[in-house]
């Protein structure tokens, strides 16, 4: 267990982020195009594998978004899928709105699930919904506060290691209990679904798909992008002296509570950007997404793909989710047995993931490093 | 608020679970004076530097920093104001290259979107190249810091400490582990950081303590048991008692 709080191995090459942006964006791109493909085509994809291309690039932004706080600040996050949810639950209220009187009990105003409860009017923290910027505001806002208040709190009581991941399980947890009540407000168990169209564009049309797709694509390769800009510089050395030496660094006068905060905030706002980009390919938000097991695979995908390379996470978050697909259809009762499997075979043999396989010899000498201090506390002679 | 101290600690105690670690201990610095403590293990060095830091707060008693109260302050406010600390072990950033440890370390910028916004500036580059020259590490600066030796992590964490610009230098046992040969090197180093800055060097190493040529404090069950010239405090039978003559 040890090796999830400790230093990512050779952690500092950066080089193969913009290419991966580059590959992310191609792809979703070719995909999306394929797709609008005449059937006839040999080269035509359907609508279902852009989908799911585009559920994907969208779990890669969740696990972009651990890798920072994991990766980077050592902050062991088993609980960014709450992140990731309320992000999705932003966007559905928005879609919600949009169906306006299509719904089964054609009332314009009220989503159905809240005529069904026999509801009047819209709840204060509906007000706004119906209008697409403000449920992008939201998408960012909601997870950046709730982690702000929640870091804040935790890293000013210097609550770290295996004692704040069991918090950020308990906070997933609670929000999923939350969300399954019906009095609550986003639709109980059913959760939110059933949307029509996104700004006028019909959900369900090819077109709206394959835009899409590559809209996630792009906001995925920005995502890289200013996830590089954040690690690479002094902020990165930084957040890498907080990781590896925390209490060294108050010594410097730096206050790694406000680092950690900024970039826990930060990462939390990636989550909710991927959840959102989600619901509008994947059709429906319910309390599931919130479920603790969520979180703890989005861990999972990062270290298969390489903690601390930000690249390493978009790839370890396809291959892992292309990997359930096909073995959810094949032997659906194994797949949590082949899931923790990865992760041992991982965390034991290959533990800079995927991308430790063809990463540069350069950073060899990480490997010999023996760290023979890792907190200067306990000094006392 | 004026006094003729840089540092100045009264009736200073702290007790960890009924132990007394400190003792009303009292102990002044003057500005630009270099000081050696010494004293048996469990003495109370480490502790009087995590009282002076920030890192533990004492039950009673004052600390004063150009007049200002420590005892209220956390460890960065302390660090801010210009008393720098260098550990027992040494404490450097052990991914990072050398070069990236003196950088963070330069006085400066602390908060944090500062940082995330900053770029190396001439300046800047200028103080961590001088800072390498000061701690012979120029050949290694792109070096990761974990792949040095001690002896050289030793160093790096006073070019470190250096790069904060204090006032004043806590450096708890510098020559621990390092050959004779590095002993006087460091010697002539913090002798040389005298020159512009008050220092506070913590030492079980005699030859190292001779070779500062400075004031000496002998620390016993957490009080002051003797101070002045090492010669005159290596008399003393109460010294030889405790200290000298185990």
């Amino acid at each position: 267990m040890n090796r999830l709080f400790s230093p990512a191995p050779g952690a500092r090459s950066f080089a193969g982020v913009a290419r991966m942006a580059i590959v992310v964006l191609v792809g979703a791109v070719v995909l999306a195009g394929a797709s609008l493909l005449p059937e006839s085509s040999p080269l035509h994809v359907s609508a279902f594998t852009v989908s799911l291309a585009g559920k994907y690039l969208s779990y890669a932004m969740l696990a972009l978004a651990v890798d920072l706080v994991w990766g980077f600040a050592g902050i062991l996050t088993l609980g960014h899928a709450a992140f990731f949810a309320l992000g999705g639950y932003a966007m559905g209220m928005y879609l919600m709105r949009e169906i306006g009187a299509r719904g089964v009990y054609g009332n314009a105003s009220l989503p159905d699930f809240m005529i069904f409860l026999s509801w009047t009017k819209l709840p204060w923290y509906w007000w706004g919904s119906e209008h697409f910027l403000w449920a992008c505001l939201l998408v960012l806002a909601v997870p950046g506060v709730l982690a702000g208040v929640f870091g804040w709190l935790a890293f000013r009581s210097r609550v770290s290691g295996v004692y704040l991941s069991i918090m950020t399980q308990a906070l997933t947890y609670a929000l999923m209990l939350a969300f399954f009540q019906n009095g609550f407000g986003f639709g109980g168990n059913n959760g939110l679904t059933d949307f029509k169209d996104i700004l006028g564009a019909d959900l369900h049309s090819p077109v709206t798909r394959a835009v899409l797709l590559v809209v996630t694509g792009i906001v995925l390769a920005l995502a890289l992008m200013l996830s590089r800009f954040v690690v690479a510089g002094r902020f990165g050395n930084l957040l890498v002296a907080v990781r590896d030496a925390e209490s060294r660094t108050r010594f410097l006068g730096y206050r790694p509570e406000q680092v950690k905060l900024l970039v826990w905030v930060f990462s939390a706002m990636l989550a909710g950007l991927g959840g959102a980009l989600y619901v509008t390919q994947v059709g429906i938000i319910n309390p599931g997404e919130f479920a603790p097991a969520n979180s703890i695979e989005s861990v999972i995908w990062v270290a298969v793909g390489g903690r601390g390379t930000l690249s390493g996470a978009v790839l370890g978050a396809v291959l892992v989710n292309m990997g359930k697909t096909v073995f959810t259809a094949w032997l659906p009762e194994f797949w949590l047995y082949g899931l923790g499997l990865l992760f041992l075979v991982t965390t034991l043999f290959l533990p800079k993931g995927v991308m430790g396989l063809f990463g540069p010899a350069r950073h060899q000498s990480v490997q010999d490093v023996t760290p023979e201090v890792s907190s200067p506390e306990g000094d006392e002679a | 608020m004026n006094t003729p101290y840089l540092l100045e600690m009264r009736d200073v105690s702290v007790t960890f679970d009924g132990f007394r670690a400190i003792n009303s201990l009292s102990l002044t610095l003057a500005a630009g004076e270099m000081r050696a403590i010494v004293g048996p293990n469990g003495a109370g060095k480490t502790t009087m530097m995590d009282i002076i830091t920030g890192k533990t707060r004492p039950d009673t008693g004052s600390v004063r920093f150009h007049g200002h109260d420590l005892t209220r302050l956390d460890e960065p406010a302390i660090a801010r104001m210009g008393i720098g600390r260098k550990f027992q072990k040494p404490t450097v950033f052990e991914a990072l290259s050398v070069r990236e440890n003196l950088l963070l370390s330069l006085s400066g910028l602390r908060a944090p979107f500062a940082v995330l916004m900053a770029r190396l500036s001439g300046q800047e580059r200028a103080r961590v190249d001088h800072l390498l020259d000061m701690t012979r590490l120029g050949d290694f600066a792109e070096h990761q810091a974990g792949g040095m030796s001690h002896g050289q992590k030793q160093w790096l964490e006073i070019g470190m400490l250096l790069g904060q610009e204090p006032e004043l230098l806590l450096v708890d046992e510098p020559v621990a582990g390092m050959t004779d040969a590095e002993t006087m090197a460091t010697a002539d180093l913090l002798r040389e950081i005298n020159r512009t800055r008050s220092v506070v060097v913590v030492e079980h190493d005699m030859d190292f303590v001779r070779a500062l040529g400075v004031g000496v404090t002998v620390l016993h069950e957490g009080s002051v048991l003797a101070e002045g010239a090492l010669d005159t405090v290596s008399a003393d039978p109460r010294v030889i008692e405790v200290y000298l003559g185990r």
